[in-house]
């Protein structure tokens, strides 16, 4: 399914990343999964949080940069070989993966975040694979 | 030439100055009439203080030539000064301005001693600012063999230093330090060039660069000053005393005014540099504003010139930076910066020198609602503003981008430059 992920301009200074969490743990919301990307002198942090709407609001309140972006969250099997034949299926219609993350949340199941070239065509593939 | 004699000769060209551009230009016949002034109200030095100042806003406002006095088909070369947010401005010469420029520039020359033995490099830029062809017709005047080496190609110049035999050098003070250190890495010595003297200028300096530059090249350093709406290098030159520059006032009248109150201020005060061309026909200009902080030194000098010195520039009166010999105005990095959205319209521009080489970072921070998630896309909005920045500024600025909220506000006049340099 898509789903709405936060994405935060992070300036490479220690602090910044704290303060970010910091303010999502003072408004109560709690982090699900995130990733960040880097360059040398600029990060971009990636969250999905329990309450998108507050997380918004609260961070843009602090003065943080933030915006919304669609991905596409999908669950796998926790075992050898899911993935790559997911991103196979992708691979054949020609869809191109932006960027992913992943956390396993059980023994058996892994969640995975997509950002696809083309999010209709992704959401389309997954759900003839019966995933998304 | 005594003192009596220089400020009859001033007055006389003055007078002849007012009379053209009150008849030939506009904008100065409605400035006078304005304040009640005919040419004949014009008579010694002394009058100037009745007339009106120039700025370079005028120029701006003016642009391309409306301040040129001489028809067009007397004009036989044009120069042109980086332009600020919006027009460059644009000096026209006479054939017979250039004669002037050329012997004013050789005049310095010869205070530092060049001759016609001597094979001089000219590493300021040729083409519309004024450095490069400024210097070169003066070597060439004097006879000495102008190499124009020009600037950007660091080891053809060094090989050419060597090769040639080259004796001496016109550069920015930062770039003949660059060269310096160049050496090592070309694995020349100081004992492979033999430089004799050098004309520093286009950029503000101070005595330790000099013993630097000088201990580091084995030559006599000495300073050079011009600017493109009076003529260019050859404005003013050091001697060999090395105390103050002498202006070649008999061609450019020089006064020290009051920023602030724009009333004249005595010898030896500090205070805004001014100057009234005396035989320019191209362009003249009266009471031209520089911008340039420094004071005058009246009296003879140990070297025996009577005409009056200018002291090392100790500032400027406005915010222009000079960096690695350009100038920037923060007005033309604001004005990039706000025409792209993805920007918060708050800026901070950081200038130091590294390695002697002077260094412009650009800080400005990504809108709250208006980046990508892309690193890519990040990294071209980076690159599309210093594209921008470097097309617009002619020199090349690291970009930082910065969270939002993280520049300093400040209420009133923002301080937006962090100079790091220090040169003042």
């Amino acid at each position: 399914m898509t789903i709405k992920q936060i994405s935060v301009f992070l300036e490479n200074k220690s602090g910044r990343l704290n303060h970010v969490t910091k303010v999502l743990a003072d408004a109560g919301i709690n982090l699900d999964a995130f990733c960040i990307a880097e360059t040398t002198d600029f990060g971009l942090l990636r969250l999905i949080v329990s309450d998108v709407d507050k997380a918004v609001e609260v961070l843009r309140k602090a003065d943080v940069a933030v915006i919304l972006t669609d991905v596409v969250c999908m669950e796998c099997g926790n075992t050898p070989g899911s993935l790559a034949a997911i991103l196979a299926a992708l691979a054949e219609r020609g869809i191109f993966i932006e960027y992913m993350y992943a956390f396993s949340q059980a023994e058996t199941t892994a969640k995975v975040i997509i950002r696809p070239n083309d999010l209709k065509a992704c959401t389309q593939v997954l759900s003839e694979l019966e995933l998304a | 030439m005594s003192r009596d004699e220089m400020t009859a000769l001033q007055g006389e060209r003055l007078h002849k100055t007012v009379e053209t551009v009150y008849h030939n230009v506009p904008f100065y016949r409605h400035r006078m009439q304005e304040l009640d002034l005919t040419p004949d109200d014009i008579r010694t030095v002394e009058d100037i203080v009745k007339l009106p100042f120039t700025t370079k806003q005028d120029l701006r406002d003016n642009y391309p030539t409306g301040l040129q006095s001489a028809a067009q088909s007397e004009i036989v070369r044009y120069h042109a000064s980086s332009g600020t947010t919006g027009n460059p401005t644009v000096v026209g010469y006479t054939r017979r301005d250039l004669e002037i420029w050329k012997e004013v520039a050789a005049r310095c020359l010869t205070a530092y001693g060049v001759t016609k033995d001597d094979v001089f490099s000219v590493g300021y830029g040729y083409g519309l600012f004024t450095g490069g062809l400024g210097v070169h017709y003066g070597v060439e005047y004097i006879g000495a063999s102008a190499v124009p080496t020009s600037t950007g190609n660091t080891e053809k110049h060094l090989r050419l230093l060597r090769d040639l035999k080259v004796t001496g050098i016109a550069c920015t003070p930062s770039y003949a330090l660059y060269l310096a250190e160049a050496m090592d890495k070309y694995g020349m010595t100081r004992d492979d060039i033999c430089l004799k003297v050098g004309a520093f200028g286009a950029e503000p300096w101070t005595e330790n660069m000099r013993k630097e530059i000088e201990g580091r090249l084995g030559l006599q350093a000495y300073n050079i000053y011009g600017l493109s709406e009076i003529m260019g290098p050859g404005v003013s030159y050091e001697c060999e005393c090395k105390h103050g520059s002498h202006i070649s006032e008999d061609h450019f009248y020089p006064e020290i005014i009051d920023p602030d109150t724009l009333q004249p201020l005595g010898a030896g005060k500090t205070g805004e540099l001014v100057f009234t061309t005396l035989t320019k026909t191209g362009m003249p200009l009266l009471r031209y504003r520089t911008k340039d902080l420094t004071s005058l030194i009246d009296g003879e000098c140990e070297c025996g010139r009577t005409n009056v010195r200018m002291t090392r520039i100790l500032g400027r009166s406005d915010d222009m930076l000079i960096i690695r010999g350009i100038n920037v105005f923060p007005s033309q990095v604001e004005s990039v910066i706000l025409d792209m959205p993805e920007f918060e319209p708050v800026y901070m521009l950081v200038v130091d020198r590294v390695n002697n080489l002077d260094t412009l970072q650009v800080q400005v921070e990504v809108r709250k609602d208006f980046f990508c998630d892309e690193v890519g896309m990040m990294l071209q909005l980076r690159k599309r503003l210093a594209d921008k920045l470097k097309s617009i500024l002619s020199i090349s600025a690291d970009v930082k981008l910065m969270e939002p909220n993280s520049i300093p506000r400040s209420e009133g006049k923002s301080v937006r430059i962090h100079d790091k340099r220090k040169l003042y």
